[in-house]
């Protein structure tokens, strides 16, 4: 025990000694986290503050395209510039000055109109039977194809999100088309309301509640989560560099000759490091609480989960360092151990969800994503942050949290004593 | 004291043995000076005998205690003075001989008095709380050394101890060698300094290809090698004058 507290008080003597190593372990998670907060922040709210500027050509000038023109401005995710021509728009999308184009196409409102028209006439003259034998002469009208241009650069997830919304107003349009038609067959009086246009079917979104409060998931919500997890696994980086320096100025060949274990040297890092993750996660959390909603940011709901998140903490950050330590015992040099440490934490990040949902990846790397630490430290963090769970339900998580450290540091004590077995 | 029987090893990638079917007895209380050209196998030897590296084949034992059975008992017992400085550049020398010591069961009070004594033997105690990257290369060795010897080893195994030290520091350091000596450790030194070990050392071995080439008393070789007037030229005419480059 007075091993492992030397090497422990040791530990934090060295980091304590690097006051630029420090700030950095404290202060850039915080940057990150605020920065990343407040990029994703708009992706949360219902009414953007800033809109998407997009380019209009309106070739129909008709009330077709005047309704869309409208839908557009009405959602408040839109910027709508019209322009002259479907070149200029085009050059200017495909340029990257604009994201989207929406080139409509001439004659869309009366060809829509006659194309309704035609088809509500054929549909009442099947139930008027004198009409049955007055056969109309049917035009071919061309369909209709509204251009979409976007920027290379788009993300497809705009991409798809803008067309869905176009595809919904365009439909909206000619439901409205098709019941105005019918008005006009069935009732001489145009202010009669035959038909109820609006939607029958709605949807309402159920929240878990929170002490009978609906809990409202925001941005914060989402990302202090994530990229706390994130900061905490960063701190493999530190820690594998920290062992292999004790491996490059020498002072591990003094320790194996000492009557010490590996494993008590090991523990020493553990705590020193442990106490460091549990520093940036209170850190983190006092950025949420107090710091977030003095620049506009929602406020981070801790309230009654604060013991959960701890214990959530502490399990990840062992996660962590049992990473950082077989990494460190592994590598041979700093050069090896610090890139390869960094990327390796984003490809656990991406895996894990951090920056992508799980849902949405291919089968493949959802399954995958099972073996991320990262997965099951963000996935506890969620069910206490978001889905309001108790101890037992993190349970699973936070225990392979922990076998993950286990496994990890074993594997280090083990590869140490087998290439230096004597 | 230290027995070695057959001790040989091969490294991986290395063609040829470091150290090949070696016998050697040092007795107890001797200062042995382990002598031999650039990769003559001193430095193996020596690791072999600190139990930092494994023997291809053969046996050793301290004291009676063999290398395998009493892996954690020969650590209490030896001390071991790395060629590099092993100390920890940010922490002052009193944290590195703290911690160092604490790494041998040492605590409390008896363990401040051990390094402030050891310090001040060595002209350090001055320096006792500046870090350890301030210090120049003498100074580092004689904290090197001292964090060997806080918990009084039986034997202590130093590799070229006075490396790149000036006079003063490697008379200091040659001084505290002989008066651990004298209050009973056995002491088992590598070096390149040849008028050092003459003087130094009560008995030498001189080994080349990782054999053992000759062992006996300082001036027992000189007298036993015509026409040597020192043990350089004993060593030189043992040895030969060839550059031994190795990579």
């Amino acid at each position: 025990m007075h091993k492992l507290w030397a090497s422990t008080y040791k530990e934090f003597l060295l980091l304590s000694r690097d006051i630029g190593g420090i700030a950095i372990l404290f202060i850039m998670p915080l940057v990150l986290i605020v920065t990343i907060t407040l990029i994703q922040d708009s992706t949360f709210k219902t009414v953007s503050d800033v809109k998407i500027p997009i380019l209009l050509v309106d070739n129909d000038k008709g009330n077709v395209s005047e309704n869309i023109q409208k839908s557009l401005a009405d959602s408040d995710a839109f910027e709508v510039i019209i322009k002259g021509s479907e070149v200029e728009a085009k050059n200017l999308v495909f340029t990257g000055k604009y994201q989207l184009a929406i080139i409509i196409p001439e004659k869309l409102s009366v060809d829509l109109e006659r194309k309704v028209n035609e088809n509500v006439e054929g549909i009442m003259s099947k139930f008027d039977l004198d009409a049955t034998n007055q056969s109309t002469e049917k035009t071919i009208i061309p369909k209709k194809e509204v251009k979409l241009y976007f920027d290379p650069a788009t993300q497809q997830s705009f991409k798809t999100s803008v067309k869905n919304g176009i595809d919904k107003i365009i439909s909206s349009i000619e439901t409205q088309s098709i019941y105005k038609a019918f008005q006009e067959q069935i009732s001489d009086d145009p202010s009669e309301t035959v038909f109820e246009t609006g939607n029958f079917i709605s949807f309402k979104e159920i929240m878990p509640k929170n002490k009978d409060k609906d809990m409202i998931p925001n941005s914060v919500q989402h990302n202090v989560p994530a990229w706390t997890l994130f900061a905490i696994f960063f701190i493999i980086v530190p820690l594998s560099i920290n062992v292999v320096k004790e491996k490059s100025q020498g002072t591990f060949v003094r320790l194996r000759t000492n009557p010490v274990s590996y494993a008590t040297v090991l523990g020493g890092k553990t705590l020193v490091y442990l106490c460091v993750c549990i520093i940036q996660f209170v850190l983190m959390l006092l950025v949420g609480v107090y710091f977030f909603p003095a620049i506009g940011l929602p406020t981070l709901d801790v309230s009654g989960r604060l013991p959960l998140l701890f214990i959530v903490a502490v399990f990840a950050g062992l996660a962590a360092i049992g990473l950082g330590l077989l990494l460190g015992t592994i590598a041979k040099t700093q050069e090896q151990s610090a890139p390869f440490g960094a990327t390796f934490v984003v490809i656990l990040a991406a895996m894990g969800g951090v920056w992508v949902p799980v849902f949405i990846m291919p089968k493949f790397m959802q399954t995958l994503s099972n073996i991320s630490p990262m997965n099951w430290g963000l996935n506890a963090f969620y069910d206490v942050f978001l889905r309001n769970t108790g101890l037992i339900e993190i349970l699973p998580e936070i225990g392979l949290l922990f076998l993950f450290f286990i496994v990890t540091t074993l594997i280090a004590i083990v590869y140490n004593e087998k290439k230096n077995a004597v | 004291m230290i027995q070695i029987e057959q001790i040989s090893k091969k490294y991986k990638t290395a063609e040829n043995y470091s150290v090949s079917n070696l016998d050697l007895f040092i007795a107890e209380h001797e200062i042995f000076g382990l002598l031999g050209p650039n990769g003559a196998g001193k430095t193996t030897l020596l690791s072999i005998l600190c139990s930092l590296i494994k023997p291809t084949s053969g046996s050793f034992t301290i004291n009676g205690l063999n290398y395998k059975s009493h892996k954690n008992e020969l650590k209490q017992l030896i001390g071991i003075v790395p060629q590099e400085y092993a100390l920890y550049p940010t922490l002052t020398a009193f944290e590195n001989l703290k911690y160092f010591g604490s790494m041998y069961g040492l605590k409390g009070k008896n363990l401040d008095i051990k390094i402030n004594a050891a310090l001040d033997h060595l002209g350090l105690l001055a320096f006792a709380n500046k870090n350890i990257e301030t210090f120049s290369g003498g100074m580092k060795r004689r904290v090197n050394l001292i964090a060997s010897i806080l918990h009084e080893p039986k034997v202590l195994f130093l590799d070229e101890p006075t490396v790149g030290v000036d006079v003063q520091s490697k008379n200091v350091i040659i001084e505290f060698l002989q008066d651990l000596n004298k209050e009973g450790t056995t002491i088992i030194y590598t070096s390149h300094h040849l008028n050092e070990a003459e003087l130094f050392c009560t008995k030498v071995a001189i080994i080349d290809h990782g054999k053992l080439i000759v062992k006996g008393e300082p001036k027992e070789l000189i007298s036993k090698h015509q026409g040597a007037h020192n043990l350089e030229e004993v060593f030189l005419s043992l040895t030969g004058k060839g550059l031994r480059d190795y990579a």
